[in-house]
C-alpha cells in the first residue's frame, strides 16, 4: 500500500498549495470554454466523434496487417523502421544511431513516448545532451521536473513562476513577466540550438499505413525545426498511432485540435513522407521511426481494454476531471495524468504500482462525454478496480489482484450477504432506526467537512407499510 | 447518455424501488416519490424484499458480491410492471450496469429484461405520467444539482428542471459550473477524502452564492454530501430530495 500513502501525500501537498490550485482551475476553465467554443453544433460534435472513434476502432482492428503495411511504405520512401518491444530496446535503437552518426546532442520536439522512454535521463547518462524545444517542455526541463498536462506540461505553472524560472536560469536576461518577452527569449536561445543539433526527435500523431506519412501537430514550429534541421530526424511513437489512411487524418485532426485547445487546426501540421531526396536543399539526410511497444500488445489482447489504444492523446479528459483539476498531473505520479493517465498508466507500469489511481475519480463521467474517439473512460477505470482486487488470477493486467486486502474483502463479502438476503437486511435498517440516537456523530474523515447524516426512525420499507403500499 | 430513449404507454401499476439510501436516511423523499405517482392513478408497488442496487460493490470492483446482490434485486421485481428509481445513480446501475454485471452469463437474458423496465422518477413523470404539477408554495429560489449519473449516465438532466420549472413560483437559480461533480463518488469520499473535501467544498461555495433558499436534487447521495458539508460550515440553504420538494408544493390541494 505504499504507492497510496505516496499518492495521498502528492494529493495534500498539491490540495494545500493555492498558487497551484489557481493555475490549474484557470487554465482548465479555460481549456473547457475553448473546447466548447470550438464545437457549437453538438449533432455535428457528436457524428464527428462516432466518425473519429470508429477510424480509430478500426484502426485497432487492423492494426497487425497495418503496422506491416506503415513499415513496408515508409521502408519504400526511405524511413527506416525499429522495432522495439520495451523502453529499454527502444532507448538503445536510438542511441545506436547517435552513435553512428557519432552525434552527442539532440534537440527534441515534444514527444509523451519519449519521456515514457525516459529517453532524456538514459541519453544524458551516456554523455548525450538533449533539449526540449517544445515551450512548455523546455521550461520544465529547466526546472527538472515532468509534465503536469500532455499537451501543456509547464500548465500547473503561472507566468509570473516562469518569469522567475528564467531569471534564475538566464541571468542575463533582462526580467519579465510578459509572455510574448519571454517566449521570444526562450525563442531566441533555442534557435542556435537546432543548428548545432546532430539529431532531431520528434513523436508522431498519426503514422499512415497507406502512403508511410508520419504526421506530427505542433504549434511553435519547433516540431518542423527538429525534423528538417539537424541531419538526422528519429521519431519515436508507440504502435497504436497507425491509423489506416490518408483519408482517416482531417477527422483526426479536427477532433484532436478542437479537443485539445479549441483550435480549428494547429498552427503546424507536418507530413513527414521520406528523408531529403537527391536535388532538394533541405531536410535531415536519414530519418529513422521507432515503433515502441511496451504492453501495448497486452492492452491490445483484452477486448474490453483494448478500448484505451485509442486515444489521440488530446488532453480534454484531464481538462474536464474535477480530480484532475483539483490536484494537478503531478499528484499522480505517473507520466500520464488525469483519467486517460489512469487507465493506461497502470496497464503499462503494473497495478502494483498504479493500482490507486483507478479509484481517484468518482466516475462522473465527465471524461467519457468529452473523449473525441469515445473511449469509455469510467468503464475502463471500473474494469481496473475489478483487476486489482481479482482473485482468479487470468493473466489479462500486470499487477492483477495486487491490491486486494483481505480485511476489504471480507467486508464486502459481509455486505454482500447482507444485501442478499432481504430479512437480515431489514432487520439491520430497523435496528438502525433504533440505535439512531446512539450513532456517533463522527465518521472518520466523512464528518471532517461535514455533519454526519441522520439515520431515520423509520424506514422505508416501514413507511410504505403503514401508509398501504402494497408489497407485490 | 441515452438518446431516444422509449417510453411506454402510462401503466396501471409500477413498481418502485426506494434505494438504500432514501430507506436509512431519507425516507420521506421515498413516500414522497410513491405519492407523486399514486395522487397521478397509478398503483404503486413496493416490495418489501428490496434491499440495495449493488453499487457500493459493483464500483469497488467486487463482482461476485454484486452479482448475488443483483440477483436478490430482480427476484423481487418479477412481474411486468415498470420499475421507478428516485435515484440518478441507482437507476443507472439498474438499467446500465446490471447487464454489465451480468455480461456473458446465463441469467443475462433475464437481467436484460429487468433492466429495460427501470426508470428515473423524473423521467418517469414527465415522460410517462405527463405529469402537471400546480404549485401552491410560497415564491422561493432553488439551486438545482443534478447528480453525474442522472445528467450523463441516465440523460435526466433536462426532466429535473422541466418539473421544477412546472412550479409558478419556484424561480430556479443556476450556479456556476453547475455539471461539475460535488465530490461524493460513494467509496471515491471514504477512499480519497480530502479530494472529495475539496470538491464538496466546491461545490457548496457555488451553490450558496446563488443565494438560493433552496437546494434541490434528485440524488440523496449528492445532498448528503453538499448538506452535509454545508451544515457542517454553517453555510448555505437547506437541501431537499426532488420528490419531497416537488410533493410538499403541490400535495395541500388534496387536503
Amino acid at each position: 500500500m505504499q504507492q497510496k500513502a505516496e499518492f495521498e501525500q502528492r494529493v495534500q501537498k498539491a490540495l494545500n498549495n493555492p498558487q497551484l490550485r489557481r493555475n490549474f482551475r484557470v487554465a482548465m476553465d479555460g481549456l473547457m470554454e475553448k473546447r466548447s467554443n470550438a464545437f457549437p453544433d453538438k449533432e455535428a460534435l457528436e457524428a464527428l466523434r462516432i466518425t473519429g472513434a470508429n477510424i480509430r476502432a478500426n484502426a485497432l482492428v487492423k492494426q497487425p496487417e497495418l503496422l506491416e503495411q506503415l513499415e513496408a511504405n515508409c521502408t519504400r520512401n526511405g524511413i527506416q523502421v525499429h522495432w522495439a518491444e520495451t523502453i529499454e530496446q527502444a532507448n538503445r535503437i536510438v542511441l545506436e544511431i547517435m552513435e553512428r552518426h557519432q552525434a552527442t546532442g539532440m534537440i527534441k520536439g515534444k514527444s509523451m513516448v519519449s519521456e515514457e522512454m525516459e529517453l532524456n535521463h538514459f541519453l544524458e547518462a551516456q554523455g548525450n545532451s538533449c533539449i526540449e524545444s517544445d515551450l512548455g517542455e523546455y521550461i520544465i526541463q529547466l526546472d527538472h521536473e515532468t509534465p503536469s498536462h500532455i499537451i501543456a506540461p509547464a500548465i500547473h505553472k503561472s507566468k509570473q513562476e516562469i518569469a522567475q524560472l528564467f531569471q534564475e536560469k538566464h541571468p542575463d536576461i533582462p526580467y519579465s513577466e510578459d509572455i510574448e518577452t519571454m517566449t521570444r527569449s526562450a525563442r531566441k536561445i533555442l534557435r542556435g540550438k537546432f543548428f548545432e543539433a546532430d539529431v532531431g526527435l520528434s513523436g508522431v500523431n498519426f503514422a499512415v499505413a497507406e502512403t508511410g506519412t508520419l504526421c506530427l501537430v505542433e504549434n511553435e514550429g519547433n516540431g518542423r525545426m527538429c525534423t528538417t534541421v539537424p541531419p538526422v530526424h528519429i521519431a519515436v511513437t508507440g504502435i497504436e498511432k497507425v491509423v489506416e489512411k490518408l483519408a482517416d487524418v482531417p477527422p483526426l485532426l479536427k477532433l484532436l485540435t478542437r479537443s485539445a485547445s479549441g483550435q480549428h487546426i494547429s498552427t503546424y501540421f507536418n507530413m513527414i513522407s521520406s528523408p531529403r531526396k537527391p536535388g532538394e536543399r533541405d531536410g535531415p539526410t536519414e530519418v529513422h521511426l521507432v515503433l515502441l511497444d511496451n504492453q501495448r500488445s497486452r492492452i491490445y489482447a483484452d477486448e474490453e481494454l483494448f478500448d484505451s489504444l485509442r486515444c489521440i492523446r488530446c488532453g480534454a479528459c484531464m481538462n474536464h476531471c474535477p480530480v484532475y483539476t483539483r490536484i494537478g498531473g503531478h499528484a499522480y505520479g505517473s507520466l500520464i495524468p488525469g483519467p486517460i493517465g489512469s487507465v493506461i498508466e497502470p496497464q503499462k507500469f503494473g497495478l502494483e504500482n498504479f493500482g490507486v489511481l483507478p479509484t481517484a475519480s468518482t466516475l462522473c463521467g465527465a471524461c467519457g462525454e468529452v473523449c473525441p474517439v469515445k473511449i469509455p473512460l469510467p468503464k475502463l477505470l471500473h474494469r481496473l478496480r475489478y483487476e486489482q482486487v481479482r482473485n482468479d488470477h487470468t493473466g489479462a493486467t500486470i499487477g492483477q489482484g495486487s491490491q486486494r486486502s483481505t480485511r476489504e474483502a471480507l467486508i464486502w463479502k459481509l455486505w454482500s450477504w447482507a444485501h442478499a438476503n432481504p430479512a437480515v437486511y431489514r432487520g439491520g435498517t430497523r435496528l438502525a432506526g433504533l440505535l439512531r440516537g446512539v450513532v456517533p456523530n463522527k465518521i472518520g474523515p466523512w464528518t471532517r467537512v461535514r455533519t454526519a447524516p441522520k439515520i431515520a426512525p423509520k424506514s422505508l420499507h416501514q413507511l410504505a407499510r403503514e401508509e398501504g403500499f402494497e408489497n407485490e | 447518455m441515452s438518446l431516444a430513449k422509449h417510453y411506454p404507454d402510462r401503466p396501471d401499476k409500477v413498481y418502485f424501488f426506494g434505494t438504500c439510501l432514501i430507506d436509512l436516511l431519507y425516507p420521506e423523499a421515498g413516500l414522497a416519490g410513491m405519492q407523486l405517482i399514486k395522487r397521478e392513478g397509478v398503483q404503486v408497488i413496493f416490495p418489501q424484499d428490496q434491499t440495495c442496487c449493488g453499487q457500493p460493490a459493483w464500483n469497488s470492483g467486487y463482482r461476485d458480491e454484486t452479482r448475488a446482490v443483483v440477483l436478490n434485486q430482480i427476484r423481487t421485481f418479477p412481474q411486468d410492471y415498470p420499475i421507478v428509481v428516485p435515484s440518478g445513480s441507482c437507476a443507472g446501475m439498474l438499467r446500465h450496469h446490471y447487464p454489465e454485471v451480468f455480461k456473458g452469463r446465463p441469467e443475462a437474458g433475464l437481467v436484460e429484461d429487468f433492466s429495460q423496465r427501470v426508470f428515473e422518477l423524473t423521467e418517469f413523470l414527465v415522460h410517462v405520467l405527463k405529469i402537471e404539477l400546480r404549485d401552491l408554495g410560497e415564491p422561493t429560489k432553488v439551486a438545482l444539482h443534478t447528480a453525474c449519473s442522472a445528467r450523463r449516465e441516465m440523460g435526466v438532466a433536462d426532466e429535473h428542471e422541466a418539473l421544477l420549472r412546472q412550479l409558478g413560483n419556484v424561480q430556479l437559480v443556476e450556479q456556476a459550473r453547475k455539471a461539475e461533480c460535488c465530490g461524493f463518488g460513494g467509496t471515491f469520499a471514504v477512499k480519497h477524502p480530502d479530494i472529495s473535501a475539496a470538491m464538496v467544498t466546491d461545490k457548496a461555495k457555488a451553490i450558496t452564492d446563488t443565494g438560493a433558499d433552496q437546494l434541490v436534487s434528485g440524488d440523496c447521495g449528492c445532498l448528503m454530501n453538499i448538506t452535509g458539508h454545508m451544515q457542517h460550515q454553517g453555510i448555505g440553504p437547506k437541501g431537499q430530495h426532488i420528490a419531497s420538494f416537488l410533493w410538499e408544493r403541490t400535495h395541500a390541494a388534496e387536503s
